[in-house]
């Protein structure tokens, strides 16, 4: 027989009371793996969704806000700028950019409530994240309806053309040919009557994306009301740059004559910009901080680099929350460990004749400290595996569930902190074991005997 | 030789800080295979003797050598090692682990010294103690003479050459009395291993050539006159 045979059966000797410890340890340890994962599907969320784009362009404001709104979709887009601005922009910085795509928001679907994106087709050639090595995630798509009756002609390549993100698809059962109204974002709850068609599905992505609609900036701009009125457009642009060009200008001597032709560029907005930059890293950084210093010196828009956005998010907000969450869910673990602690130093008491026996036929001291050493480590252990997995078990039956909200987990993924947990339980271990394993040490062979 | 004691002091502190002796020996021998009853007086200090020769208590001062080996010089983790491999305990109580089964226990026996439990030599004793059939019982489910039989298989685990029984019979019934002492001496005499028996029964220690009683050659009174052990 060896040590950990002894002390398995001194385990199993006591068999509820090391099982309730052992559960406690597990529900710790599952609780922590839980904060764990959910804390890696935050930071994919939010950090990994924001490295898909080196500078967002948007109307002065909160910096935050503005990743916020059009990367995320939460909350609501300040002023937004001119399609002048985007249009000299791109002519002004072309040779430096690799891909700057327009976005336009403030109107939801009829069901669901899902937030409407106007853009270009090129919103979907740019990778929507990196993940953590650089590898880039590109958007996978189909254009034929699952039942095979309709097929689009590509992703938003006509003006009515939508694309739909995989919850949206799902929660609305939409499919390539489904047929769509937007209700106008203000709060008169005005439904439009133009009708955009579905002509692409998008598969998840675990991103804001999935729970978006996304149709061609054209076809935006057609809807009814959406374009600014031309006398307020031309103020506006007057304000935005200092005058106002002769397209617009043109556009008011035809509204006065009567005339209705296509939406002028003046009474076109957009919410923001997504740019990319060409070039090596170094090009692409010097170009981000000139055209950053550019923009923020002026009084009309900003450029902002929404990694540093939402890392700051995360460290100010996120990161306080989870450092609690693991610091309760240490705290549960510390408490099943006082538990298995006052478990075997309660049975030391019963246990004392056997430590003598085992003396007496010659352990050594160190020998019978190390036998309950061992068996709190089983109990740590065993409890700390069996918390994995349940831990990875509940977040196998969640995760349908989450996916319903857009995120992607995988079940099997683990996290650098798991393989921090079982060198901790063992030193956990160490520790509580050690006082009744002292008491082991110096039990009086011949008096506990005698006794 | 396989025992020698001498001037073995052995006392206790006392509540109200003053000793108690229990041992005084000037000298005592026990030849190899030889088979020696120790005779005393409940309280004289038999349990305490034995305890000095297993080098479970260290004596206050003199010398326990064992098969030419000073035990009272070892250090104790070297001395623990020592109990298990050349001394073999038999109990009044018989100390067999609850939850071990008969195997279980008699394997416990070898665990602490550095050959490895060799579970036929288990099982080969609990054969010749009659409990084949009885392997995986615990002691609870064994009578009192089943237990100390496991008790005796487990003191010769270790193929010992010293073997201390203390009052090996007086828990057990009149029926099986003389069958385990039977069974310690003709495993001892088989293994030439040496026997030194405690009991206070004069039927019991009538039955060995040589007899001491403790009061004989144990004085302890003379380190601390006016009081008794």
């Amino acid at each position: 027989m060896n040590l950990w045979s002894i002390a398995i059966k001194s385990v199993k000797q006591r068999a509820l009371a090391s099982a309730l410890t052992s559960l406690s340890v597990a529900l710790g340890v599952m609780l922590m793996i839980v904060v764990l994962v959910a804390n890696g599907m935050a930071e994919r969320m939010f950090v990994q969704t924001a490295t898909g784009y080196d500078l967002i362009l948007g109307p002065k404001g909160s910096q935050l806000e503005l990743v916020l709104t059009s990367i995320y979709r939460i909350g609501v887009a300040g002023e937004p700028l001119p399609y002048r601005f985007y249009r000299e922009l791109t002519s002004e910085a072309g040779n430096r950019i690799d891909r700057a795509i327009p976005i336009t928001m403030g109107d939801v679907t009829r069901q669901g409530a899902f937030p409407i994106v106007g853009t270009t087709p090129d919103y979907f050639v740019l990778p929507y994240m990196h993940e953590a090595d650089g590898t880039p995630r590109k958007f996978q798509f189909r254009t034929r309806s699952l039942d095979g009756k309709h097929s689009g002609e590509g992703l938003i390549r006509n003006p009515f053309d939508a694309t739909i993100g995989a919850v949206v698809a799902r929660q609305n059962n939409w499919d390539v040919g489904a047929k769509l109204k937007l209700v106008h974002g203000g709060s008169d709850g005005h439904v439009h009557d133009e009708e955009f068609t579905v002509s692409g599905v998008l598969a998840a992505t675990g991103t804001p994306n999935d729970r978006t609609v996304f149709v061609h900036l054209d076809g935006f701009y057609m809807i009814s009301g959406h374009e600014k009125p031309l006398s307020e457009a031309i103020a506006r642009e007057r304000e935005f740059f200092g005058n106002v060009s002769e397209e617009s200008l043109q556009a008011l001597e035809a509204e006065k004559a009567g005339g209705h032709g296509p939406v002028p560029e003046a009474q076109k907005e957009i919410t923001a910009i997504l740019l990319n930059i060409k070039g090596e890293i170094g090009e692409k950084v010097l170009a981000e901080s000139r055209l950053m210093s550019r923009l923020n010196e002026g009084v009309q828009a900003q450029a902002v680099k929404p990694i540093v956005q939402i890392d700051r998010m995360m460290q100010t907000l996120i990161g306080p929350i989870r450092t609690l969450l693991i610091g309760l869910t240490s705290l549960i673990i510390v408490v099943s460990g006082i538990g298995i602690f006052v478990s075997i130093y309660n049975s030391m008491a019963d246990r004392k004749k056997e430590i003598a026996i085992m003396r007496a036929l010659g352990a050594r001291r160190q020998t019978v400290l190390t036998v309950i050493l061992a068996e709190s480590t089983l109990l740590c252990v065993v409890g700390g595996l069996a918390g994995f997995v349940l831990a990875h078990l509940l977040i196998l039956v969640a995760s349908p569930v989450v996916a319903g909200y857009g995120l992607v987990v995988d079940p099997w993924t683990f996290t650098w902190g798991e393989l921090v947990l079982l060198p901790a339980l063992i030193a956990l271990a160490s520790l509580v074991g050690f006082v009744p394993g002292m008491t082991a040490y110096r039990t009086d062979v011949a008096r506990t005997l005698s006794d | 030789m396989s025992l020698l004691l001498e001037n073995i002091r052995k006392s206790y502190r006392e509540p109200d800080g003053g000793s108690l002796p229990v041992l005084e020996i000037e000298r005592f021998e026990l030849l190899r295979g030889e088979q020696v009853a120790l005779v005393g007086a409940s309280g004289g200090g038999k349990t305490t003797l034995l305890n000095v020769i297993s080098g479970i208590t260290t004596p206050d001062a003199g010398r326990v050598v064992i098969d030419d080996t000073e035990v009272t010089e070892l250090p104790e983790p070297v001395r623990d090692r020592f109990r298990a491999e050349r001394i073999g305990f038999v109990y009044q109580t018989f100390n067999l682990l609850p939850a071990f089964t008969a195997l279980e226990n008699v394997l416990l026996g070898m665990s602490f010294s550095r050959g490895r439990a060799d579970r036929s030599r288990a099982l080969e004793l609990l054969e010749s103690v009659g409990l084949s059939h009885r392997l995986d019982h615990r002691p609870g489910q064994l009578s009192v003479g089943e237990q100390q039989r496991v008790a005796v298989a487990r003191a010769l685990a270790n193929q010992p050459s010293l073997l201390l029984a203390d009052e090996p019979t007086a828990n057990v019934d009149l029926a099986n009395q003389q069958t385990i002492l039977d069974l310690v001496r003709s495993a001892c005499t088989t293994g030439n291993v040496s026997l030194l028996l405690v009991t206070h029964s004069n039927d019991v220690a009538g039955q060995f050539d040589r007899i001491e009683r403790l009061d004989e050659f144990n004085s302890p009174a003379a380190v601390n006159p006016g009081t008794t052990p």
